[in-house]
């Protein structure tokens, strides 16, 4: 007998059901949706109310109306932050849209770090209004470590990736159920600096992980407040 | 939780069995009067049979559950001809409406009747206000009071809005809300004795609340956590007094808070 | 770092209120977790109704454990991890020892996990010549102390910063002595520097799951501080423990317990990082562990999912019951002796460590029901104590005393005239201690109740005599007319 033939003998003795009994039917929960009133809304509502909750959670927002001012832009923060002007990439093809290379004031490589490097710029999956939270994930252009090492991370995101949930935002890495190698190595749910409140209950910002996450906003959208652009 | 919906057709004069719950009987016979004449005014007709002792409560949490299943059956038998059965306690009434089911299940004499006197069973306070609808309060208490939730009124029966309901209806009374009023207060049944240091600075801590809200009386709905606090705030020599929510609520003849006599009072008495 | 069961809770409790710093500590704990509680909760309109879901998706799951954990072992195989299944603490051990062995590990980073605590991980491969480090900043300074957590999800929160601050003192002596560690911000600087060189050097990272995903292989990581990520990508090999009531069925149902999950923890939206990984690195990636372990371990859980005890198996440990526990709040978590403290402790302990060596916990409870009103998965944990007490009843483990105590009162109870006779004298003999007071300061055979209180004495009188008194025909009950006396 192996460990596992002992825990499972024991599980279906406990719970009277014979060996391969086969999957259950599905439960009646499954079929019933149950997502939050706040990931549900307009474009422009869910665009707004993810600057909030990302605000909340000291999450410096900054925004460009296109792609290609996005390296000027993050030139311009880190230096009004007194940051480091050089910064790593993620390695990813969809990085060469956003004029990181030739940005004045503003050094970059394309690669994954082992922490000597201070400032990451990184993709994003999407901005999840829900909790002002950003979607990332692991793949050959897009180590998981620049995610984390680096004390500040600055992530894109596209003002058209802004979605309302968890499962919104699931959907764009698992739109057809895929399972096992078939997902990223890791898919991460990011909201907010690494902070810590151990000691004494009282919140720091930048323990393990990035003391600054900085997100550039990329592109508007229609439908704000008196026919304003979100 | 919240109380069920009363029956479709209300007795017009329902018969309602007090279940008086062994504190009052021993510690404080007014909280029984004061009981049996908010039922009266509610329009009900009150009996006491003489056989009841207690609800089986100090049993069942210790883990003896026969003797508690004793005595629940017994207090069936006492009480299961009523139309309601109405205890001015919420832990006592939660006994017999939340756990007499449970402790009973196996037994086939009583697991249905367990069932039955649990659907009739209430709460002071909430058969006053959801099952009879009457919340016409007569009474005057011209001072400041405050209010503690008893825990098993409150997480097991939904006593929460209705005993401040009637409250505001009461002439001159003035409540300030404690800050935390529905933290335990440290009672606990037979807890307070066997763990007499904790539970005493639990209650220690519900009696700097008290205190801070400048009131002149401490209320609650459970003669157990009122016990506790009455004699917390004594040993502090506290002036706060402390009395069951019935007493303030069923009118004019009201005695000495509790603990306290007429000589050692010189206060409301 | 092994936990040791304490028979005696009165005595840990004692010492914990006698530390002014500890009641200081929890008093903030406790008032701070209940606003943000009500702020949280209170923007999230479906709160409720997802805890309905959270308790829905766990009771299918536990009801068909064999099934998902079949289901989550074929998917972590298919994508390239090994699940090492384990019956006990010992089983567990050895596991990750032979495999931190396997791959020539020095140095092993440890993420938070309470699983981890609960088969004394730390001790034993320390033991057996490994370098073992604690990243995440409370569990990091309570190894360097040589304690235990005292709460689930904020561990050190026993401590004071001056005590922290002079742990730190004492254990990086190759800093400057003389450095400010005044504020936490100083020293969350100091554990950062000295713990990054530990997450680049480590050979194996070892974290806790929150949850596991049957359908797709993944584990969820969730953590605020980013150790849990660090632990899991920068080493070479990645193991997790976990066990088996952790296993979920689908991602929906991952994210719906995650939306109740940091809110009732510790009064969070959602924590910073939340991290659903899968298998080992892919051969394109250019970072992730090349090997991914995972221990499945059964350790007690088998034996709960039998009973009346398999609703503790929905526990996701935020700790909710804890920080709500008005004697978690007097006394804090070691007072409780095992791995975790409060209500949880007190139903989980008997289960881990045998009711014979935990027998007090359960009955260290005022039953104020707190802990089941706040646990996220409406876990019954006073009606689960309750069943603790029922077995302790029943072999005899509570105190000789108490148990003469009561079955004399239920003997009583059951013979109403009788009772009511007794009830008579016991009223006369307080009436004499009493005396015109209306308080007594000391009672014969009620000492618990005069160490913190005065007893009121009785109006005078009891009830029924005096209800019988005034309406004499009133008090028959109107069925069997077995009315006493």
């Amino acid at each position: 007998m192996t460990a596992r033939d002992d825990i499972l003998g024991r599980i279906r003795t406990a719970l009277n059901r014979p060996e391969g009994a086969g999957p259950p039917p599905a439960p009646e929960y499954a079929n019933q949706s149950l997502i939050p009133a706040r990931a549900q809304g307009t474009p422009a509502e869910l665009t707004e109310r993810f600057i909030a909750m990302a605000t909340e959670v000291d999450i410096s927002i900054d925004r460009v109306a296109g792609a290609g001012g996005v390296g000027t832009a993050i030139a311009a923060w880190l230096s009004a932050e007194g940051l480091p002007d050089r910064a790593v990439v993620s390695p990813h093809p969809v990085m060469d849209a956003y004029g990181l290379d030739d940005a004045p004031g503003l050094t970059t490589h394309r690669d994954t770090t082992r922490g000597d490097d201070l400032v990451s710029i990184t993709p994003t999956i999407a901005g999840i209004a829900e909790t002002g939270s950003i979607m990332v994930t692991t793949g050959p252009g897009t180590p998981y470590t620049l995610n984390f090492l680096p004390e500040t991370h600055i992530a894109i995101v596209h003002v058209d990736h802004i979605v309302g949930g968890y499962e919104d935002a699931w959907a764009r890495v698992r739109s057809n159920g895929e399972i096992g190698t078939a997902l990223p190595r890791t898919v991460t749910m990011i909201t907010g600096p690494s902070r810590s409140s151990d000691i004494e209950r009282e919140v720091t910002v930048g323990v393990h992980g990035p003391k600054r996450l900085h997100i550039v906003l990329v592109g508007d959208i229609e439908g704000g407040a008196d026919g304003k652009k979100i | 939780m919240t109380a069920a919906a009363p029956p479709v057709t209300p007795p017009v004069t329902p018969r309602v069995g007090l279940f008086a719950t062994c504190l009052v009987d021993l510690y404080r016979p007014s909280v029984g009067f004061a009981a049996a004449s908010l039922l009266e005014q509610a329009g009900c007709e009150v009996f006491v049979p003489r056989a009841q002792v207690c609800c089986g409560q100090p049993a069942y949490n210790a883990g003896d559950r026969a003797n508690a299943a004793a005595i629940a059956r017994q207090t069936i038998n006492l009480f299961e001809g009523f139309d309601y059965i109405v205890a001015p306690s919420g832990s006592c009434a939660g006994m017999l409406r939340r756990h007499y089911p449970d402790l009973l299940s196996d037994d086939p004499q009583y697991a249905t009747r367990a069932q039955s006197v649990a659907d009739k069973t209430w709460e002071l306070i909430v058969f006053l206000t959801d099952v009879r609808g009457w919340t016409d309060i007569d009474a005057s208490w011209p001072a400041s009071v405050t209010y503690h939730d008893a825990c098993s009124g409150l997480r097991e029966l939904g006593v929460k809005n209705q005993p401040r309901q009637l409250l505001e209806k009461v002439e001159g009374l003035e409540l300030r809300e404690l800050e935390a009023a529905d933290v335990c207060c440290g009672f606990g049944g037979t807890f307070c004795i066997k763990y007499p240091e904790v539970s005493g600075a639990m209650v220690d801590n519900k009696v700097d609340e008290i205190v801070a809200t400048g009131a002149a009386t401490v209320l609650s709905g459970d003669l157990g956590c009122l016990m506790n606090i009455a004699g917390r705030l004594s040993r502090r020599g506290e002036a706060v007094e402390a009395r069951h929510m019935a007493e303030i609520l069923a009118g004019p003849a009201i005695g000495p808070a509790i603990g306290r006599t007429a000589d050692s009072d010189g206060g409301k008495a | 770092m092994a936990h040791q069961i304490s028979l005696d809770f009165s005595k840990n409790a004692a010492r914990a209120q006698a530390d002014t710093d500890l009641q200081s500590a929890l008093a903030k704990l406790q008032r701070d977790t209940r606003l943000a509680r009500s702020i949280i909760t209170g923007r999230l309109p479906e709160f409720e109704d997802l805890r309905d879901r959270a308790v829905a998706i766990k009771d299918h799951t536990l009801a068909n454990l064999d099934h998902y954990l079949e289901t989550f072992e074929a998917n972590v195989t298919d994508a390239g991890g090994h699940v090492h299944w384990c019956n006990d603490a010992g089983g567990a051990r050895e596991t990750i020892l032979q495999i931190c062995r396997d791959s020539d590990a020095k140095i092993v980073g440890k993420g938070k996990s309470m699983v981890s605590e609960e088969i004394a991980l730390n001790d034993y491969l320390i033991a057996h010549g490994l370098e073992v480090v604690e990243t995440d900043l409370g569990e990091y300074i309570l190894q360097l102390r040589g304690e235990t957590p005292s709460h689930v999800v904020m561990p050190a929160i026993h401590l004071k910063k001056e005590q922290i601050a002079e742990t730190f003192r004492d254990h990086h002596t190759t800093l400057d002595p003389d450095r400010p560690l005044d504020v936490p911000r100083d020293m969350t600087e100091e554990a950062r520097a000295k713990l990054r060189e530990k997450f680049l050097a480590a050979d194996v990272g070892i974290t806790g799951a929150n949850m596991l995903i049957a359908e797709t292989g993944s584990i969820v990581v969730v953590t605020n501080e980013g150790n849990g990520d660090l632990t899991q990508t920068l080493p070479r090999v990645h193991i997790v423990i976990a066990a088996i009531e952790k296993v979920v069925p689908r991602v929906e149902d991952a994210l719906s317990i995650l939306r109740i999950l940091a809110r009732s923890a510790t009064g969070q939206e959602i924590t910073c990082y939340t991290t659903f990984a899968t298998g080992p690195k892919r051969p394109d990636d250019l970072d992730g562990p090349e090997e991914f372990h995972l221990i499945l371990l059964d350790n007690g859980r088998t034996k709960l999912l039998e009973g009346a005890f398999r609703d503790v198996l929905r526990c996701i440990r935020c700790g909710a019951c804890q920080s709500a526990c008005p004697v978690y709040g007097a006394v804090g978590g070691h007072a409780y002796g095992g791995v975790y403290g409060g209500p949880i402790g007190a139903v989980l302990t008997p289960a881990l460590d045998g009711i014979d060596k935990a027998w007090p916990l359960p009955e260290a409870s005022s039953f104020c029901g707190n802990c089941e009103a706040v646990c996220p998965m409406r876990i019954p944990l006073p009606g689960l104590m309750r069943r603790w007490r029922d077995i302790a009843h029943n072999e005899k483990l509570n105190k000789a005393g108490a148990r003469r105590g009561l079955a004399l009162w239920a003997w009583a109870a059951r013979r109403p005239a009788l009772y009511r006779l007794g009830a008579r004298i016991a009223l006369r003999l307080l009436k004499t201690f009493g005396g015109r007071r209306g308080y007594l300061r000391r009672v014969p055979l009620a000492g618990g109740w005069t160490t913190a209180r005065d007893l009121p004495a009785p109006e005078g009188g009891t009830f029924i005599d005096l209800w019988q008194k005034e309406n004499l025909g009133k008090t028959q009950g109107n069925t069997t007319g077995k009315t006493g006396s």
